[in-house]
C-alpha cells in the first residue's frame, strides 16, 4: 500500500498556488489535511500526477468573525481549530456540536475544514451541515474568485462546482438566525466512523411558534448531503407540534432520501434511520429555538 | 525519473537531511530512512493508530502524511520520550505497571496519542481517556488495562508536579 | 520449591524494550542491499489462467526479478498437509493444499500468481501494475450450502465435489434418549468468525549467506521450529544450515501459524537465487486475502430434555466452510463438535459435519478456532429450552454441570489431538456462582429490570458458560542454565506474540531456582537458541512450555543442591535457594552464591569428576498425555435502542478457571483481549463476499474492529481448579474470552427485547441485522 509517483509542489503564498493549478489544473490535486486523499493514494485507487500541497499557506488558516455576526473559517484551518474554537462555540454551535463526530483526534489534528467540504464525501459531516445552514465555499483561480453556495456547490458524489483551477480557500457561515434552533444527530456503526446516517438540523420560529425557516440535512443517505425539502415543506407555516414531527421526519424518510445500501446497512434501514433521526433533530432544534435547555 | 527533493526534518531533536522522492510516506521515512522503527505501521490507510507522532507537538498519523511535507518541522517518535529502556516516563511507566500492553505493536501509537493528550487534560475521567483512545486500534487488551495506565500515568504526573 | 513468584501480579520482564520502541518486529530488520517484495494477486474468486505478460515489469528500472509459478521450476509443489485428519472410522478427508504461485487456476481472490522482487516495495508495487495476467473467470462457488448441490462447479477438479471432508462421531444413543424426552426443540443456527486482524501484519525477511552457507529467516510465524525444519526440506538444506527467528510479534491469534504460507516458501527460496537478503511486509489489504480466515457454519441442532431441564440428548449436523484449501486439516470443525457439549453431562451426543471447498481464503484456527460455533449451538438451545420450560436461565445450566466428582469426565469424543476428550478436572458450580453475584443476576432481574423497563427502556441481562480444551501435546522442551553472572538464561522453542512468556516462565523458573524473574533472560523462538518444539497455539504456551521450563530449571535445581551440598558440606535437605544463593537453612551464614556455584560447574583448568556434565545446565521436555480443559461464565447487561438497533454494553463480568494461575495481571489480559475480540466478532467485524467471491470488507474502514468505545470496562474474577495433568496445575487461557460472547450478545438482546419475543440464532448481530429482526416481530404483529 505504498502510493504511485506524482510530481509535488509546495506553494508558499496563494498566488503561487492559484498559478499551478492555472497550470496543472486536470492533472492536479490539492493536498490540504491529506488524511482522505493519501489514504486512497496509497490503496492506488487515486494517481494524481501533480500534489498541490496547500500546508504551507498560513493565510489559509484562520477563523475570524464577520461583519454579519457570522465566522469564516479559511480552508486550511485544522478541525482541532474549529472544534476548539471559541468564536465557533460562539457563533456557530451546530458546527461546535458536529465537531466531534468527526473521526478521531488524530484525523481532527491534520485533517482541514476546506479539505473536507472540497473532498464532497457523501457520508462526511461538513457538507450536510454547510447545506443546513446556507453556507458559502469561496473558490479562488488565477481568473478570479467567487462565492459559492453550499446548495449549488456539492453536485455529486465526490464531485462539486469547483473548476480545475479552482481552489477552496474559506468557507463563510452565517450568523444563527434570531428565535433559531439547532441540533445534530448522528449514528455510526463505532464511534468515529462515517455516518449511517446524520442529520443536521437548523430551523426558525416565527412570532407564533410556527416553524419558517427549517433546514435538515443528511449524510450518508445519498450521492451528496441531502437537503430534506419534502419535510420542510411539511413543516413551514406549522407549530411543531409531535404530530407535525412525526409527519415531516416520514416525509423525510419516503420522499427526500434515497440511500444506497453497503454492507453496513440496507436502504431500509437507512430510511428507518432517516425517520427516527429527524425525529429527534427537529424535537431538539424546535426546543432550543424556543428557548429550552436541550 | 522521478522528483527527488532535498528535506531537513528534526525529529527528537536531532536534525536530519535527506533527500526523498515526494511519495515516500513519512512513516517509511522515519522507520526504514531514519532507522527509527519505534513507529509502527499497521493499516496505511489512517485507522489502526499505530503509526502516530507527535508532528510539532501534535499527533498525527505518519502513514497519512509524506515525508516531504515533514520539511522544517518537529517531529517527537517513541524514541523521543524517554532517552533509554531503564528510564521511562511516567507515561511508559504507567503502561509497564498496568499492563497496558501486549503485543506491544499497537503501543508506540497510543503513547504518542496520550502524551499531549494528558498535557491538556491531567485529570481525565474514563470516558475522556476512553475517547481520546478511540483512533488507536489494540488487539490484544481489551483496553481495560491501557485505561488503567492512563490513569495511573495522571497520578503519577501529579505527582510528581506538585 | 517455594511459590514466592508463581501468582504474582508481576510487572513484564518484556515491556521496557516494547515500551521504548526498542523491541524488534520482523518489518524493523534492516539488511544492506535489501530487496524487496509484491505480489500479483488474483482479483478473481474462480477463473483459469489463460496467459500472463510481465514483459513490462521486467524491464522497469529497479525490478530486479519476476518471477510466475513457471518460472519456479521444479521448486513449485502444492504446501505439505499440516494437520492430518483425526482417526476417526468413516472419515473423508479430501487434502487439497495451497500452491506458492497459482499455476493452472486461481482459487481465491488474492491469491498470489507473480512475485515482483524490486529495489523498494514502492517499485514493486508500481511493476505490479504492470502485469497483466489473462483469466477466464468461471463462476465462484460462495455460499457453502450450495457448494456440495450437484451442478456446483468444481474448486478442485480431480474431486467429484467440492466435499472436503466428513465426519460423524457419537457418544451414547441419541435416538433412544430422543424416545424418553419430554421435549424436543430443533433449530437451524448461522455463527460466522471473522479474521484475526492482528496489528502486525505478517512479514518475512530471508538472507542467504554463500559464505556461510546459511540461510536466515525473520518470520512473523507462531511456530519457528517447524518453519526451519520445513524450510531446510524444501529448499534441500540440512536443518542446522537454516535459522528462523521469530522476533517480537504484534499479535498471532492463530493465523500466523498456518504453515506454510506462500510467501514463506518465496523468499528465502528467492534470496538463494538473487544472493540478496529480501523482505516482503504484508499490507493491510493483503492481510485480508492472504492471511487465513475463519469463517462461517450452519447446524442443524436437536435437543431433547426431560420437563425439569435436563439434557438427556443433542444431535447437531454441521456444514463447514474450509475455503479454497485445506492444509490445517480439520482442527477448526472437530473443534466445534467436540467443545458443543461445553460444561454439560451429555449423556448421548451425534453429531456430524460436512466441510466443503468454497471460493474464499483459506479457513485455518482464530482465537477460539470453532469452539465458538459449538458453544454458540449448545448455549442458545439451552436458552429456548429454558424459556420453553420456564426454567431461569443460570438454573438449567446449573442443573446439567458435569458434578465435581465426575472428573475425570471423558466426553468420548476424538478431539483435535487425535485423542479422546477427557475433561482433566473442573468445578463448574462455583464460577456460576461467582459471576452472578459479580452481575449481580438476581437483584437484577427481580428490581432493577423491571425498574427500568417501566422507565421504557431496553436492559438485557446474559449469563453463558463454556469449556476449552487447551494445552495440548505433542510436547515443548526448553533449556535453563544459570550464567556465572547469577543471571539465568531460558531458551525455548515456541514463538511469543504478546502473551507474557518473557515474565510467567521468568516466575517459574525464580521459584524454582530462589531468584528474581528480573534475572531471568528468556530467549523463545530462535532456532539457534533452541530447536524442539511446535509452537503456540490452542493455548498450550503457558501449559506444555511451562511445565517444559519448570522441568528444566528443577533439574538445574537438582544440579544446585547437589554441587553445593558437597561445597558447602552439608545435606541437601538442609539447604535452599533464595535470593541468588544457596544456604543452609540452619546457618544462613554457610552460603554459596548461584554465579560462584555455576563458575565452579565450568571450570578452565584441572580435572573433573568422570561424567560431570558443565555448568549449571539442564534441557527437559514436557509432553502431556492429553490436553487440559478450562472453562469459565460470562455475564453481562446489555440495553437496545430499538427505534435505532444500536445497542450500549452496560456491564461485562467474566469467571475463569485456568488452574493455576502464573501471574493474574496476564492472566486477566489474556481475557480482557479475548473478550474484546469476541464483542468484534458478535456485534461488529463482519467478513462480507458477494456472490463473485470478491471481498467487500478488505479494510479497517470496512472490517470494524472495536475501538475503546465499544469496549466496555470488563471485570474478571478467577476460580482455581488445578489441573492434575502438569506439576504446574496450569490450564490455557489464551482464547477463552473470546468464546463465549456470542450467544451472551444473542441472550442478553433477547432479554433486552423480550416484548418483541425475538430468537437470535445468528452470529455477528450488527444494527442492521437487529433493525430487520424487529421488523420481522413488528410485521408479525
Amino acid at each position: 500500500m505504498k502510493p504511485p509517483p506524482f510530481a509535488y509542489h509546495a506553494p508558499t503564498t496563494l498566488d503561487e498556488a492559484l498559478q499551478l493549478m492555472a497550470e496543472h489544473g486536470y492533472g492536479a490535486k490539492v493536498l490540504a489535511g491529506g488524511q482522505s486523499l493519501i489514504a486512497t493514494m496509497n490503496f492506488r485507487l487515486a494517481a494524481p500526477a501533480v500534489l498541490i500541497d496547500l500546508n504551507k499557506i498560513p493565510e489559509l488558516s484562520i477563523i475570524q468573525p464577520t461583519a454579519e455576526g457570522g465566522a469564516l473559517v479559511g480552508a486550511m484551518t485544522r478541525h482541532v481549530q474549529v472544534e476548539q474554537s471559541e468564536l465557533i462555540a460562539r457563533t456557530a454551535p451546530l458546527l461546535h456540536a458536529t465537531m466531534p463526530h468527526i473521526a478521531h483526534p488524530q484525523i481532527r489534528n491534520r485533517g482541514t475544514f476546506g479539505g473536507s467540504i472540497a473532498h464532497a464525501d457523501p457520508a462526511a459531516e461538513l457538507p450536510a451541515f454547510l447545506r443546513a445552514v446556507r453556507g458559502q465555499v469561496l473558490a479562488q483561480s488565477r481568473r478570479g474568485q467567487r462565492w459559492i453556495d453550499a446548495d449549488d456547490f456539492f453536485i455529486g458524489l465526490f464531485s462539486t462546482a469547483l473548476e480545475p483551477d479552482e481552489i477552496v480557500t474559506a468557507v463563510r457561515l452565517p450568523a444563527m438566525p434570531a428565535r433559531s434552533g439547532w441540533s445534530m444527530q448522528e449514528l455510526s456503526r463505532r464511534h468515529g466512523d462515517f455516518a449511517l446516517v446524520a442529520v443536521e438540523a437548523l430551523l426558525t420560529l416565527d412570532a407564533d411558534g410556527a416553524c419558517d425557516d427549517v433546514r435538515l440535512a443528511f449524510c450518508g443517505v445519498g450521492e451528496g448531503p441531502v437537503l430534506a425539502t419534502a419535510a420542510a415543506a411539511v413543516l413551514q407555516g406549522q407549530r411543531p407540534t409531535a404530530e407535525v414531527i412525526e409527519a415531516a421526519a416520514a416525509i423525510a424518510a419516503s420522499d427526500d432520501v434515497d440511500p444506497h445500501s453497503d454492507v453496513h446497512a440496507t436502504s431500509a434501514y437507512r430510511r428507518h434511520l432517516v425517520d427516527v433521526l429527524a425525529k429527534r433533530a427537529l424535537t431538539a432544534a424546535c426546543a432550543r429555538a424556543a428557548g429550552e435547555e436541550v | 525519473m522521478n522528483q527527488i527533493m532535498k528535506i531537513s526534518v528534526t525529529v527528537n531533536g536531532v536534525l536530519y537531511e535527506r533527500s526523498v522522492e515526494p511519495r515516500l510516506l513519512l512513516s517509511d521515512f522515519i522507520r526504514h530512512e531514519l532507522g527509527l522503527t519505534g513507529t509502527h505501521v499497521g493499516c496505511e490507510h489512517g485507522v489502526c493508530g499505530a503509526c502516530t507522532i507527535l508532528f510539532d507537538g501534535a499527533a498525527v498519523r505518519s502513514c497519512l502524511m509524506f515525508a516531504v511535507q515533514a520539511d522544517a518541522h518537529e517531529i517527537v517518535t517513541v524514541e523521543g520520550l524517554s532517552p533509554d529502556p531503564q528510564h521511562l516516563d511516567a507515561l511508559q511507566e504507567a503502561f509497564w505497571e498496568a499492563h497496558g500492553l501486549q503485543c506491544g505493536f499497537c503501543t508506540p501509537g497510543f503513547l504518542m496519542t496520550l502524551k499531549p493528550f494528558l498535557a491538556q487534560n491531567p485529570d481525565p475521567s474514563d470516558e475522556e481517556i476512553r475517547e481520546a483512545i478511540s483512533g488507536n486500534l489494540c488487539r490484544c487488551t481489551g483496553y481495560e488495562h491501557i485505561v488503567d495506565a492512563v490513569k495511573l500515568a495522571a497520578a503519577k504526573m501529579k505527582e510528581s508536579s506538585s | 520449591m517455594s511459590k514466592r513468584y508463581i501468582g504474582q501480579r508481576i510487572k513484564r520482564n518484556e515491556d521496557p524494550a516494547l515500551l521504548t520502541g526498542q523491541a524488534l518486529f520482523t518489518d524493523d530488520v534492516h539488511l544492506p542491499g535489501m530487496l524487496h517484495v509484491a505480489f500479483v494477486r488474483s482479483d478473481y474468486a474462480h477463473g483459469r489462467i489463460r496467459s500472463i505478460d510481465a514483459s513490462y515489469a521486467r524491464e522497469m528500472p529497479g525490478v530486479v526479478a519476476v518471477y510466475t509459478a513457471a518460472d519456479l521450476g521444479a521448486y513449485w509443489r502444492p504446501g505439505p498437509p499440516l494437520v492430518s485428519p483425526p482417526p476417526v472410522k468413516g472419515a473423508i478427508f479430501n487434502a487439497r493444499t495451497q500452491v506458492p504461485l497459482a499455476k493452472d487456476k486461481v482459487r481465491h481472490v488474492g491469491e498470489a500468481i507473480v512475485m515482483i522482487v524490486a529495489e523498494s516495495r514502492y517499485i514493486a508495487e508500481d511493476a505490479v501494475e504492470q502485469v497483466f495476467v489473462d483469466i477466464e473467470a468461471l463462476p465462484a462457488v460462495v455460499d457453502l450450502e450450495k457448494a456440495l448441490a450437484p451442478d456446483a462447479i468444481l474448486i478442485h477438479e480431480d474431486l467429484d465435489s467440492n466435499l472436503a471432508a466428513y465426519i460423524f462421531q457419537q457418544k451414547g444413543d441419541y435416538e433412544s434418549a430422543r424416545a424418553q424426552a419430554d421435549v424436543v426443540i430443533k433449530r437451524r443456527l448461522y455463527y460466522d468468525h471473522g479474521i484475526a486482524a492482528a496489528m502486525e501484519n505478517r512479514g518475512i525477511v530471508a538472507t542467504w549467506d554463500a559464505k556461510t552457507q546459511r540461510l536466515t529467516m525473520w518470520d512473523t510465524t507462531q511456530a519457528p521450529v517447524v518453519i526451519r525444519n520445513g524450510m531446510a526440506a524444501m529448499l534441500g538444506l540440512s536443518e542446522s544450515q537454516v535459522r528462523v527467528i521469530a522476533p517480537f510479534i504484534g499479535g498471532g491469534f492463530g493465523p500466523k501459524i498456518m504453515m506454510f504460507y506462500p510467501e514463506e516458501v518465496l523468499l528465502p527460496w528467492a534470496s538463494m537465487q538473487l544472493q540478496r537478503p529480501i523482505k516482503w511486509i504484508e499490507d493491510r489489504r493483503e492481510n485480508f486475502f492472504a492471511t487465513t480466515h475463519e469463517r462461517d457454519q450452519i447446524h442443524w441442532a436437536e435437543i431433547a430434555l426431560t420437563k425439569e431441564g435436563r439434557v438427556l440428548g443433542f444431535k447437531d449436523e454441521f456444514i463447514h466452510d474450509t475455503g479454497a484449501y485445506d492444509p490445517y486439516g480439520l482442527t477448526v470443525p472437530i473443534n466445534s463438535q467436540c467443545t458443543l457439549l461445553g460444561c454439560y453431562d451429555v449423556p448421548n451426543y451425534a453429531s456430524e459435519f460436512k466441510v466443503v471447498f468454497t471460493n474464499k481464503t483459506l479457513v485455518t484456527p482464530y482465537r477460539g478456532a470453532g469452539r465458538q460455533h459449538g458453544v454458540f449451538v449448545m448455549e442458545r438451545m439451552l436458552d429456548i429450552a429454558a424459556r420453553q420450560l420456564g426454567i431461569d436461565r443460570a438454573e438449567i445450566r446449573r442443573r446439567n454441570f458435569i458434578p465435581p466428582d465426575k472428573f475425570p469426565y471423558n466426553n468420548e469424543l476424538i478431539y483435535q489431538d487425535f485423542v479422546p476428550l477427557v475433561y482433566d478436572s473442573g468445578n463448574y458450580e462455583p464460577a456460576l456462582d461467582k459471576a452472578l453475584e459479580m452481575i449481580g443476576y438476581e437483584q437484577f432481574i427481580s428490581e432493577e429490570q423491571p425498574r427500568l423497563r417501566a422507565e421504557g427502556r431496553h436492559v438485557g441481562i446474559g449469563v453463558v458458560t463454556y469449556v476449552e480444551g487447551t494445552g495440548i501435546g505433542p510436547y515443548e522442551g526448553a533449556r535453563v542454565q544459570v550464567e556465572s553472572t547469577g543471571k539465568v538464561n531460558v531458551s525455548t522453542g515456541i514463538g511469543t506474540q504478546g502473551q507474557g512468556h518473557f515474565t510467567s516462565f521468568a516466575q517459574v523458573v525464580a521459584d524454582q531456582l530462589g531468584v528474581s524473574p528480573r534475572d531471568v533472560h528468556l530467549v523463545t523462538g530462535d532456532t539457534d537458541q533452541f530447536h524442539w518444539g511446535t509452537g503456540t497455539f490452542a493455548s498450550r504456551g503457558a501449559v506444555v512450555a511451562g511445565n517444559a521450563i519448570n522441568a528444566a530449571a528443577a533439574a538445574v535445581r537438582r544440579k544446585i543442591l547437589a554441587m553445593a551440598s558437597r561445597e558447602l558440606e552439608a545435606p541437601e535437605e538442609d539447604l535452599e535457594l533464595v535470593d541468588g544463593v544457596v544456604r543452609d537453612k540452619k546457618n544462613p551464614e554457610f552460603a554459596i552464591a548461584l554465579k560462584d556455584l555455576a563458575a565452579k560447574a565450568n571450570p578452565l583448568r584441572g580435572a573433573v569428576r568422570p561424567g560431570t556434565e558443565p555448568g549449571l545446565e539442564a534441557t527437559d521436555y514436557f509432553g502431556p498425555e492429553r490436553g487440559v480443559t478450562a472453562n469459565g461464565v460470562h455475564a453481562m447487561i446489555l440495553e437496545v435502542d430499538p427505534e435505532t438497533a444500536m445497542i450500549k454494553i452496560l456491564k461485562y463480568v467474566a469467571v475463569h478457571d485456568c488452574g493455576t494461575v502464573l501471574n493474574p495481571l496476564i492472566v486477566d489480559g489474556q481475557v480482557q483481549g479475548g473478550i474484546a475480540q469476541g464483542i468484534g466478532n458478535a456485534f461488529y467485524e463482519k467478513i462480507v463476499y458477494d456472490d463473485n467471491g470478491q471481498l467487500l470488507t478488505a479494510s479497517f474502514m470496512d472490517y470494524l474492529l472495536p475501538t475503546s468505545m465499544e469496549v466496555p470496562s470488563l471485570d474478571i474474577g478467577h476460580e482455581t481448579t488445578p489441573s492434575p495433568l502438569n506439576p504446574l496445575g496450569t490450564k490455557g487461557t489464551g482464547e477463552a474470552g473470546a468464546i463465549p460472547v456470542g450467544p451472551l450478545f444473542a441472550q442478553a438482546v433477547e432479554d433486552a427485547l423480550a416484548e418483541y419475543d425475538l430468537e437470535v440464532l445468528e452470529i455477528p448481530l450488527s444494527p442492521n441485522r437487529l433493525f430487520e429482526l424487529l421488523q420481522s416481530k413488528n410485521k408479525d404483529a
